[in-house]
C-alpha cells in the first residue's frame, strides 16, 4: 500500500506586477501531477530550477495547500483531517534539508535539537526522552557524548547526521530529503547516502528524495519522476529510466549529467536556450522550444502522460503510430 | 612588458610553446596562512609541483580545506593579507610570477591569466552595464577607447553565444539569468585573449542543462584560443568530462597527479581510489558506496607521517611515522604514498585487507 499518494495535484501562485498590482499572473508551480510513494521505498524527483520540486516537497510536508487535486496519506485525504489526524500526519512526515549549517539552531545542544519534536508532540517522561535521544544518536552513528555538544562542534557530515536523527525521533513513515548531500564534501556524501539506505532497510521508512545530482537520485531511488515547468514529463522504475530515458527532456538531462569515468562515452545532447519563465510558459508542450524532436503539433497541443513500455511519458513522439 | 598586444610578450617563449615548453610550471610551491600572533601556521598549500602546457586542461580536485582554492589565489597572487607564498616558483611562460612586483602582476591578471569564479553575481558589479564590465579589461590592459571597448564587448558577447548582444550590452547583471551571467564572466575572462584560464567551480551554481552548455562553451573557447585551462573543483565528473590532467589535493598537498584516464583507471593513492569509488554511478543501483570514514586533518596541526593515514584503508606502520615523498608509479603519474614506492614488498600484507574494490 502506498504511504502517500498525490492525485492530480496543482499549486498555483498569484503574482502581482506593476506598481499597483494592476496586471495579474498565475504561476503554475505544480500543475496536475500524480505520484505515489510506497512503504519502505524511495521516490526520486529530478528537474532543474523552477520545475516545481520544492513546491512538491512543501505540498507533501503540508506547508502549502494544494490549489487542486488531493494528497492522501495512508489512504486519507489531507484536506479532511481532524486535529488529531493532522497531528499524526505531521509526526509521520519529516524533512531533512540541504544545508546542515542553516537547519540546526546554533544555540541549542544536540540533545535538545533531537528531542524537540518529541517534547512538543508527545507527553513522555524525561528519562524516556533521554533514552530516545541516545538511541537516535546511535542509529545515525554518532557517539553518545555528542548529546551535550553544540552544532558548531560538528563537521558538515556530522551535522547532517544530527538533522537525520531529529527527523527520525518521531518514527516517521516518510522523510522528505531535499538535496540532503549537496552541501557535503564528496568523501562524506557516500557516508550519508549509505546511512540513509541502511536506515530505510532497518526502519522501513519511505523517502521522497529531491536532488539535482542525477547519479545520486538514480542510486537511491526505486522510482523517479522527472519534472519540467511544474509538470511530470516522465516517470518510471529508476534504473530503467536512467538507462533508457524516453522523453527528449529526460534524455537531454541525463546526457548533461557528468560522467563518472573519462572513458564513459555518451551521446552529448546540448539543449538550446534556458527553462522558460513559469509566468509565461510556451504553448502546447512546455518543452517544445528546446526540444530537438519538436514537431508542428508540439507547439499546439499539450501531450498527456501515457503508458509506454512500463513507463509514463508525456510526449507526442509516443502517441502511437496513427497520430504521428 | 607594458605594451599592449600579446605578441610583444617575449617571442622566444611564444615559439617554444608550440614545441612543448610548459605554459605554467609550479615548482615546490607553498602558501601558508599565519595568525596575527604568528603562533598558528596553516599550511594551506604545501610543496605543490604541477605542469601545464597550452591547450591542456588540468583538473585540481579536493574537498573543502584541501587547499585547492588557496592554490588558485596563489597562482594569481590575490591572496588575503594573512597568507604568504613561503617558497617555490611559479613559472608562467618562463617568468617566475612569485618574483614579480605587484605592479607587474597587475599586467598579468585579467590579461595573460584570467579567472572565472563560482558565483557570477558576486563577480559582476550590479551598478555597471554589461558592456562597461566586459569592455573594462580592454580599456585597462590594451588602452582601448570607450567606443572600441563597447564594440568589442558586443563581439565578445556573441562569442559566448548570448543572443541579441547589441541590446544585452546596455543591460545590467540583474536582468540576466544565472547561466547568462556566467557566460558574461566568461566573456570578460577571454576579453584580453589570456593564455591561461583558471575556473574555480565555474558551474556549481548552474542547472544541469545550462552546465552542459557552459562546459561546451569553455571547451570551444579553449580550442579557438589555444588556452591552457585549469578547473578547480570538487566534482570528479567535471574532471572526467573536461580534463586531460588531474591533480588530487589532500591536506594542502598534491597526493596524486597524472593523465586523467590513467588516474581513473589505476589510481595509485588510496585517497584517489576511495574518492573514485565513493561516487554513485547511474547504472548501479542501491549498492553500498565506499565511504571514506573520518574527517580531513586540521591543517594547522598536521599529524606525523602521511596526512591521510588516519582514514586510509591500507595504512601500515611506516605511514604513521614517515611522510611519503613523491613517487612515480607510471610515466607522468605521481603519488605521495608508500604503496607507490618502487619497492613495495613491505606493503603487500596490508593490501590484502582492502575493502575498496
Amino acid at each position: 500500500m502506498p504511504v502517500l499518494e498525490a492525485d492530480g495535484v496543482s499549486k498555483h501562485f498569484q503574482t502581482r506586477r506593476g506598481i499597483f498590482g494592476a496586471s495579474r499572473g498565475v504561476v503554475r508551480a505544480v500543475d496536475d501531477i500524480s505520484f505515489s510513494v510506497d512503504e519502505g521505498q524511495t521516490l526520486g524527483v529530478v528537474g532543474e530550477s523552477g520545475c516545481g520540486k520544492t513546491t512538491t516537497a512543501k505540498l507533501v510536508l503540508g506547508l502549502e495547500e494544494p490549489s487542486g487535486g488531493s494528497i492522501r496519506f495512508q489512504g486519507k485525504d489531507l484536506v479532511g483531517l481532524d486535529t488529531v489526524e493532522r497531528r499524526h500526519y505531521r509526526k509521520s512526515v519529516q524533512a531533512v534539508f540541504q544545508d546542515p549549517y542553516a537547519s540546526l539552531n546554533p544555540r541549542m545542544r544536540v540533545r535538545d535539537i533531537i528531542s524537540e519534536p518529541l517534547v512538543t508532540n508527545e507527553n513522555l517522561p524525561a528519562t524516556t526522552v533521554r533514552d530516545r535521544v541516545l538511541e537516535m544518536l546511535d542509529l545515525v552513528g554518532l557517539p553518545a557524548r555528542s548529546a551535550d555538544l553544540f552544532p558548531h562542534e560538528f563537521s558538515g557530515g556530522q551535522r547532517q547526521r544530527i538533522a537525520i536523527a531529529r527527523a527520525l525521533s518521531l518514527s516517521p513513515r516518510l522523510i522528505v530529503l531535499d538535496e540532503p548531500v549537496s552541501a557535503l564534501d564528496v568523501s562524506i556524501r557516500a557516508q550519508i547516502l549509505n546511512l540513509l539506505t541502511d536506515l530505510q532497510d532497518r526502519l522501513g521508512v519511505s523517502y521522497l528524495f529531491i536532488a539535482h545530482d542525477l547519479a545520486a537520485v538514480a542510486h537511491m531511488s526505486h522510482t523517479i519522476i522527472v519534472m519540467y515547468l511544474g509538470k511530470i514529463v516522465e516517470s518510471g522504475e529508476a534504473r530503467a529510466l536512467a538507462r533508457t530515458p524516453k522523453h527528449p527532456y529526460t534524455e537531454a538531462l541525463f546526457s548533461a549529467s557528468l560522467p563518472s569515468h573519462p572513458d564513459e562515452k555518451r551521446e552529448e545532447i546540448i539543449l538550446p536556450g534556458e527553462v522558460p519563465s513559469p509566468l509565461n510558459p510556451p504553448s502546447g508542450c512546455y518543452f517544445h522550444p528546446r526540444c530537438p524532436h519538436a514537431m508542428p503539433r508540439c507547439g499546439q497541443e499539450a501531450p498527456v502522460l501515457r503508458d509506454v513500455e512500463g513507463r509514463r511519458v508525456a510526449c507526442h513522439l509516443f502517441d502511437g503510430p496513427g497520430s504521428m | 612588458m607594458s605594451s599592449s598586444t600579446r605578441n610583444s610578450v617575449n617571442s622566444d617563449t611564444m615559439t617554444s610553446h608550440s614545441q612543448g615548453a610548459p605554459l605554467l610550471e609550479l615548482r615546490n610551491l607553498s602558501t601558508h596562512y599565519v595568525s596575527a600572533a604568528g603562533t598558528r601556521v596553516v599550511r594551506a598549500v604545501e610543496d605543490v609541483s604541477l605542469t601545464l602546457h597550452a591547450r591542456e586542461t588540468l583538473g585540481i580536485v579536493g574537498e573543502s580545506g584541501s587547499g585547492k582554492s588557496t592554490l588558485a589565489l596563489t597562482m594569481l597572487r590575490v591572496l588575503p593579507p594573512a597568507a604568504q607564498i613561503v617558497s617555490g616558483q611559479m613559472l608562467f611562460e618562463g617568468e617566475d610570477l612569485v618574483q614579480k612586483s605587484e605592479e607587474d602582476m597587475r599586467k598579468v591578471r585579467g590579461k595573460r591569466i584570467a579567472m572565472i569564479l563560482q558565483d557570477p553575481m558576486a563577480s559582476l558589479n550590479p551598478l555597471f552595464t554589461i558592456g562597461d564590465q566586459v569592455g573594462e579589461p580592454l580599456r585597462e590592459h590594451e588602452g582601448a577607447s570607450r567606443k572600441t571597448a563597447w564594440e568589442k564587448a558586443i563581439q565578445l558577447l556573441k562569442s559566448v553565444r548570448i543572443p541579441s548582444s547589441e541590446t544585452r550590452v546596455t543591460q545590467y547583471p540583474h536582468e540576466m539569468s544565472g547561466g547568462m551571467r556566467q557566460r558574461i564572466v566568461g566573456a570578460i575572462a577571454i576579453s584580453c585573449e589570456p593564455r591561461l584560464l583558471i575556473a574555480d567551480e565555474p558551474t556549481t551554481s548552474l542547472d544541469l542543462t545550462i552546465q552542459a552548455q557552459y562546459l561546451n562553451l569553455l571547451r570551444d573557447l579553449q580550442q579557438e584560443h589555444g588556452l591552457g585551462l585549469i578547473f578547480i573543483t570538487h566534482n570528479l565528473g567535471i574532471v572526467a568530462k573536461m580534463c586531460n590532467l588531474l591533480a588530487v589535493m589532500y591536506a594542502g598537498k598534491v597526493v596524486e597527479s597524472g593523465p586523467v584516464s590513467r588516474v581513473f583507471n589505476t589510481p595509485a593513492h588510496p585517497y584517489t581510489e576511495a574518492l573514485l569509488s565513493s561516487i554513485p554511478r547511474m547504472t548501479e543501483q542501491r549498492q553500498r558506496l565506499t565511504a571514506i570514514d573520518g574527517q580531513p586533518p586540521d591543517l594547522s596541526n598536521l599529524p606525523r607521517g602521511c596526512a591521510f593515514a588516519a582514514r586510509c584503508p591500507r595504512v601500515f606502520a611506516r605511514c604513521m611515522v614517515e611522510e611519503p615523498p613523491i613517487f612515480t608509479p607510471s610515466p607522468g603519474q605521481t603519488a605521495r604514498c608508500w604503496l607507490a614506492a618502487p619497492n613495495t614488498a613491505h606493503a603487500s600484507s596490508p593490501q590484502v585487507s582492502v575493502g575498496a574494490l
